[in-house]
């Protein structure tokens, strides 16, 4: 386990990012929603394959929860446009391409020996906040459980803190 | 992490009895190639515990890769409506019996012959299909394997656990022998 991850409470470190060769996403960019940053070893590898299937087949139930997936690898562009197209997928992939994984690394997500980045999630709340996040074995699939019961927890806490208006 | 909710009700597909030792649970999805090499294995390891084991198959179909996997489900649960939880469970082997038979092998009109095939009514089956009639059951099964920790298809869990390791003949036997001498401790 990587213990230098960014961890809650941590303002997310903004960045921008190409999603395709003409278009760039920044973090941002999505003030006032959540966001999932899923990053994960590579684009085409069996266990993230599954990851990123898993992720754009509950995309609905993210979306209630107020939260776009956003994912993110060292891979370039062209990669990534390839592996979009061959899984359907609905949800933005980043390439962290140049400086090669400078943004892993500022969120405590690189392995400097393998040149990828951690198989890790954060939960980003609308005010740029880091409110969950989880490193896992890089082998492993994490799936979804963990992610949505930290957007589950966020949704009941902003209820609560919303109750006397 | 990762315990199996909700835990195996009455509502479940089972094979075996209710009171064993050890419950298998898997979530597949019946397009996945995966689950098709998955199949003849569980297979093998139902008949090799006989009443220590009970079996239950929930659904994770990944429809966004895998165009058939939802109508196969359906099937399935067809079956099971039609002919009970025999006709689910020859409707489920057949089904990974024939995944690899072609481009077009759980296309609907192919699902309602193997249902035919097995003495059931396949244009009752092919109403059920293309009515999407199990659609609620099959999200609430995906959902509950969400919430589980699933992450790919097949996704295993012995006695509530994810499982982990290999799932070959070997791993999953050794796994269900070691859940079972904890259950007697």
């Amino acid at each position: 386990m990587n213990s230098s991850a960014l961890t809650p409470g941590t303002p997310a470190p903004d960045f921008t990012l190409h999603a395709t060769p003409d278009q760039t996403v920044s973090l941002s960019d999505f003030r006032g929603q959540n966001v999932v940053l899923v990053f994960y070893p590579a684009d085409w590898s069996p266990v993230c394959g599954d990851q990123i299937a898993l992720y754009n087949q509950i995309l609905p139930e993210f979306r209630r929860l107020g939260a776009e997936p956003v994912g993110i690898s060292v891979d370039g562009v062209w990669c990534h446009r390839a592996f979009s197209e061959n899984r359907h997928l609905h949800f933005p992939l980043l390439a962290d391409f140049e400086p090669k994984g400078e943004v892993a690394r500022r969120y405590g997500v690189y392995r400097e020996k393998e040149g990828t980045t951690e198989r890790a999630l954060f939960v980003v709340d609308g005010e740029g906040v880091i409110r969950w996040s989880y490193v896992s074995p890089v082998g492993v699939n994490p799936g979804a459980d963990g992610i949505l019961e930290a957007l589950e927890g966020m949704q009941s806490g902003a209820q609560t803190a919303g109750a006397g208006r | 992490m990762s315990r199996l909710t909700p835990p195996v009700g009455a509502d479940d597909h089972a094979l075996g009895p209710a009171d064993a030792p050890v419950t298998l649970v898997e979530y597949g999805d019946y397009e996945c190639p995966h689950c098709g090499r998955a199949a003849p294995i569980v297979e093998r390891v139902v008949r090799r515990f006989g009443d220590r084991l009970r079996f239950v198959f929930r659904n994770f179909p990944l429809t966004e890769m895998h165009p058939h996997a939802e109508h196969a489900a359906e099937a399935a649960e067809s079956a099971g409506a039609h002919g009970g939880e025999r006709g689910f469970w020859a409707m489920h082997h057949a089904i990974y019996a024939h995944q690899q038979d072609g481009p077009d092998a759980l296309g609907d009109a192919r699902l309602a012959e193997y249902a035919g095939e097995l003495g059931l009514d396949g244009r009752a089956v092919l109403a059920d299909v293309r009515a999407e009639r199990s659609a609620e059951r099959i999200q609430s099964d995906f959902m509950s394997g969400v919430r589980s920790g699933v992450n790919g298809t097949p996704t295993f869990f012995i006695n509530g656990r994810r499982f982990d390791e290999a799932w070959d003949d070997e791993g999953l036997s050794a796994a269900i022998e070691r859940a079972g001498a904890r259950g007697q401790a």
